[in-house]
């Protein structure tokens, strides 16, 4: 197939600008492509939603529409509500989609009342780890020690005091059908997660790690090698729960120490100047360490 | 038919006739019966909407504004915190130019909390681009909510609408209302079929991000859309008559203004003790009148200056102020009779706040009361004795 037939295929339009090499939006190209056309997509406000409809241009080929920051899900649920009413629910699926701070922070009221209520809705979290359209501020889905614009390292400082918040355990808490993390950095199997999510019927929830360069720090060519090595440090674990059990994860065969995600990126680059640092290392080695026991993903 | 009927149940009975296929809501106070018996009609297959129960006023709009951009009627009802929640979502349902219907039972706002009567709550939304209609009593609340949609859902206009009604006055009496058949109702406000919605097999984007060089046309054409709405008010007025043999609607209404040197103006369940007032006043051989703006958005500017051009003094009843400014209809309609050549004496009088009862006694009192020389901004009925005791107010 030729670049441009095979453009033609893309629900999600080049010609968008978002940065080069951008995570988020590869993510949403393979979450769309493999969704197909019959779709509508609600869209939180962030980088997915001004990198790709500056009027009078849109780079969406399928129904789409944003309204405000934390309401993404709350929309979805009137669309699905509308199309239920229509006798239309089923032929046509419903998409909500967000960034990490309007699924886990300013959006987590409307997600949870959309999850609690049942709707038939694949909500998709594109987790690119901070607020990137706002100049890459901490949100609760930010890893510990990364260095933001609001939680900068500093003399006193080590970056990001907290934990990432654990969105899949809350989705699972309300007992959601089908919850599940995928990876830019392994397409196929991100493609067969939103496949299968859609064919459940119900509220699913998956979570996509995106690496942004620009938040991050790491050169544009590294989008990939950088989702990768998160995943093969046990650091952002790929798993899919149905109906509350874990019925599959991303195996590791050889986990890679945690500084192999860490050491390329400007955020974590605090922790390798002193001792201080080293201990923060180990600390994040831990989480890596419980998350490899946790999931299996080595066994 | 005549039904005698709770304000709250002729809100639901006329929004059933409005057939909306969706209804979202958060339950709150004064509101909850219109929710409560809209929710009864459903589970009694009497009304064949989605219901969505949701976890608050902010998710309650988002689900309409998704109904509504999908291509269904949708419909909401909240008051005073619930509508100041909803309040982002409101000015997007404006910008995006969805003609939802929203019933605001009007409440004062917190702090300190109080679930009474006031307008205070729906004029921090004046300015959102919602249309924003007042009833005086319960049947005009039942006839205006099939009028909303027809002025919503007018190609020309494609804005929300939100119908005032006043919280308890209003939604807790109960009055005998002449009804519609669904019949009737059908082929008086069509189905809903807009020519764009989020559909696959025409795909489009909706709430887009609009630079500088866009932002500035959109809200020209929002502002064009409520000028042309008072048109449409007019319109969807005359064919309510031309369908029920009864004229209910306009921008205003004039009662008794025929050479009155005085006018009354207010909005509102007030109209109807001010209308018994005047008509006291009237007997007693005093020249005074009154003048309901039914219609706050479109503000009916020149419809104002044409009923009010007699009077020599106008007294502006408020159940709202814009702290720090004063009386906001007060304002609003000295603005609108700036350039009259007659330059009346006008003066604003804030009553009923938080559910003030407001009797006859203090309206015969306060237009008795009336001077060109009192202040613009007066308190009807303040308590002084109990501002010395319990309230802190700075020594002029």
């Amino acid at each position: 197939m030729s670049q441009l037939a095979e453009q033609k295929e893309n629900l999600l339009a080049p010609g968008h600008n978002a940065c080069s090499g951008c995570g988020l939006v590869l993510a949403a190209r393979l979450v769309l492509n493999a969704a197909g056309p019959d779709i509508i997509v609600t869209n939180a406000t962030g980088c997915l939603e001004v990198t790709t409809t500056n009027y009078p241009q849109s780079a969406w080929r399928v129904p789409w529409i944003h309204s405000l920051f934390e309401n993404s899900s709350a929309v979805a649920s009137g669309i699905e509500a509308a199309l239920r009413a229509q006798g239309r629910l089923g032929k046509i699926k419903v998409i909500a989609q967000g960034g990490d701070g309007a699924t886990a922070d300013i959006g987590m009221m409307c997600l949870s009342g959309m999850w609690e209520r049942g709707h038939d809705i694949l909500y998709i979290c594109y987790d690119n780890e901070a607020y990137m359209n706002t100049g890459i501020q901490r949100s609760s889905l930010t890893p510990f020690d990364a260095s933001t614009t609001t939680s900068p390292s500093g003399k006193v400082s080590l970056g990001n005091p907290t934990l990432k918040k654990d969105m899949p355990a809350i989705a699972l808490a309300h007992r959601l059908p089908y919850v599940a993390t995928a990876s830019v950095a392994y397409p196929q199997d991100l493609e067969k997660k939103v496949k299968k999510a859609l064919s459940i019927p119900g509220p699913k929830y998956l979570q996509i790690h995106s690496p942004c360069p620009l938040g991050w720090g790491f050169k544009t060519s590294l989008t990939i090698k950088s989702a990768k090595a998160a995943v093969q440090t046990g650091l952002y674990p790929l798993f899919e729960y149905e109906n509350g059990k874990l019925i599959s994860v991303k195996k590791i065969a050889k986990p890679q120490p945690v500084e192999a995600y860490l050491k390329d990126q400007v955020r974590f680059r605090h922790l390798f100047r002193d001792e201080a640092g080293k201990t923060q290392v180990e600390k994040i080695q831990e989480s890596a360490n419980e998350n490899i026991k946790k999931f299996g993903l080595t066994g | 038919m005549k039904k005698f009927l709770e304000g709250s149940q002729a809100v639901a009975e006329a929004v059933k006739l409005c057939k909306p296929e969706v209804i979202s809501a958060y339950p709150i106070t004064p509101q909850t019966h219109i929710v409560e018996r809209l929710s009864q009609m459903v589970a009694d297959g009497e009304l064949k909407s989605e219901f969505i129960n949701v976890e608050s006023e902010f998710s309650a709009a988002s689900v309409i504004l998704g109904a509504s951009a999908t291509g269904s009627r949708a419909y909401s009802a909240t008051t005073s915190q619930g509508l100041l929640l909803m309040a982002e979502v409101l000015f997007n349902l404006a910008g995006m130019r969805l003609p939802v219907v929203v019933t605001c039972a009007n409440r004062s706002v917190s702090a300190p909390i109080n679930i009474w009567n006031d307008h205070q709550d729906v004029m921090a939304i004046r300015d959102s681009g919602i249309i924003q209609l007042f009833a005086e009593d319960n049947q005009e609340v039942y006839d205006m909510h099939l009028q909303a949609y027809r002025i919503a859902e007018d190609p020309q206009i494609s804005l929300p609408v939100v119908v005032n009604m006043d919280g308890f006055i209003l939604t807790h009496a109960y009055e005998p209302i002449e009804t519609l058949t669904q019949k009737e109702a059908d082929d008086f406000l069509p189905p809903y079929s807009p020519e764009r919605k989020l559909d696959p097999a025409r795909p489009g984007t909706f709430g887009v991000l609009a630079d500088p060089n866009w932002y500035l046309e959109t809200r020209y054409a929002m502002q064009k859309a409520q000028e042309a709405a008072k048109r449409v008010v007019k319109k969807v007025a005359s064919d309510f008559k031309a369908s029920f043999g009864k004229f209910q609607g306009d921008v205003i209404e004039s009662y008794r203004l025929e050479g009155a040197q005085t006018a009354a103006v207010a909005l509102g369940s007030l109209v109807g003790t001010l209308k018994d007032v005047i008509g006291e006043e009237r007997e007693k051989g005093k020249k005074i009148g009154l003048l309901k703006i039914r219609c706050l958005r479109p503000f009916p500017e020149d419809e104002i200056k044409e009923a009010l051009k007699e009077a020599e003094n106008i007294l502006i009843f408020e159940k709202a102020l814009s702290l720090g400014s004063g009386g906001i209809i007060f304002h609003e309609v000295r603005s609108a009779l700036y350039t009259s050549p007659s330059r009346p004496n006008l003066k604003c009088f804030v009553l009923g706040l938080g559910g003030r009862d407001v009797p006859k006694s203090s309206l015969k009192k306060t237009i008795e009361s009336f001077s060109p020389a009192m202040p613009d901004l007066n308190f009807v009925d303040l308590k002084e004795e109990q501002i010395k005791e319990h309230l802190y107010v700075p020594v002029s």
